[in-house]
């Protein structure tokens, strides 16, 4: 099961209610940043006709991606249980390397500081750093 | 040998024209201690540095934090010629301190992160782009002494 202590569980949820409103631009630009300093993983995206960080497709993705985030969030306390079928859709179908858990968590970070530079404190920051690992966890309770 | 555009070139001073050293080495180097803990094992003589109140107030993590940041001072300045700048800086690393070379990636995330949040938007994914990709190379370099 995850480490997240009481502590951590708390951090993050009350980070993440200072930052939910804006979900959708933390999302679009995490997405963004991880194709444009993280090229490779554009190799994931083969079928977008436009695979660039600002194209409509990749900002959808990571709207699409900040919602399971944000759902994550309200299951913390399960996230193994909370996320089963996401983890069966990325074991099964998306088929993602699981490193690229971390460059995307990395890319989440990155835009939380940007946005909320005196929000995100050293204390903040290890709580959603642990807390994404556990969600990487979860999703790739599936794989083998 | 690491080929930088002009452009990249002129993004990477222009990031560290605007750093603070003696702000973002600090907040750098807490961040590395409270995310990664085990990276207290290097610190033995820091005192206490055991929870993120006590790194945040120690003057010694500050101190070596300006330490760290100032040294990064020289692979600006030699951006052609990284590897030999850091040959003995990762000599050092490997045979006196014991570092494990991956907590220099570790090190560049938590900069990567406090550049962030200090210069907020103006960080964009094509800075960070080059940004990441300069410290990668410094990252190498430490690491290109080892055994």
């Amino acid at each position: 099961m995850t480490s997240l202590t009481a502590k951590d569980k708390d951090a993050v949820r009350t980070f993440w209610a200072k930052v939910s409103g804006k979900a959708e631009d933390i999302g679009a630009d995490a997405l963004a940043r991880m194709l444009a300093v993280y090229p490779q993983t554009k190799t994931y995206f083969a079928h977008w006709k436009d695979q660039s960080p600002t194209s409509p497709s990749a900002r959808k993705h990571g709207i699409t991606v900040m919602t399971g985030v944000a759902d994550a969030v309200t299951k913390i306390d399960d996230l193994k249980g909370g996320l089963l079928s996401l983890s069966e859709l990325h074991a099964f179908t998306l088929r993602v390397d699981p490193a690229n858990f971390k460059i995307l968590s990395h890319n989440i970070l990155v835009v939380m500081a940007i946005m909320f530079p005196t929000d995100f404190t050293p204390e903040v920051h290890v709580a959603m750093d642990k807390f994404l690992a556990a969600l990487a966890l979860a999703l790739a309770e599936k794989y083998r | 040998m690491v080929e930088w555009t002009d452009k990249e070139r002129s993004t990477v001073s222009a990031i560290w024209e605007k750093i603070d050293i003696d702000v973002i080495g600090p907040e750098a180097l807490a961040r590395v201690l409270i995310v990664y803990p085990w990276t207290e094992r290097y610190f033995g003589t820091f005192g206490d540095i055991f929870s993120a109140t006590a790194v945040l107030g120690n003057a010694k993590v500050a101190a070596h934090g300006k330490v760290v940041l100032k040294a990064l001072d020289s692979a600006v300045k030699n951006m052609d010629n990284i590897k030999a700048t850091y040959a003995d800086l990762s000599r050092l690393h490997y045979e006196k301190l014991s570092v494990d070379p991956d907590n220099f990636k570790l090190l560049a995330d938590c900069i990567t992160i406090a550049v962030a949040c200090k210069l907020k938007s103006a960080l964009n994914p094509q800075a960070q782009a080059t940004w990441q990709k300069f410290l990668s190379v410094v990252v190498d370099a430490m690491s290109s002494q080892y055994f």
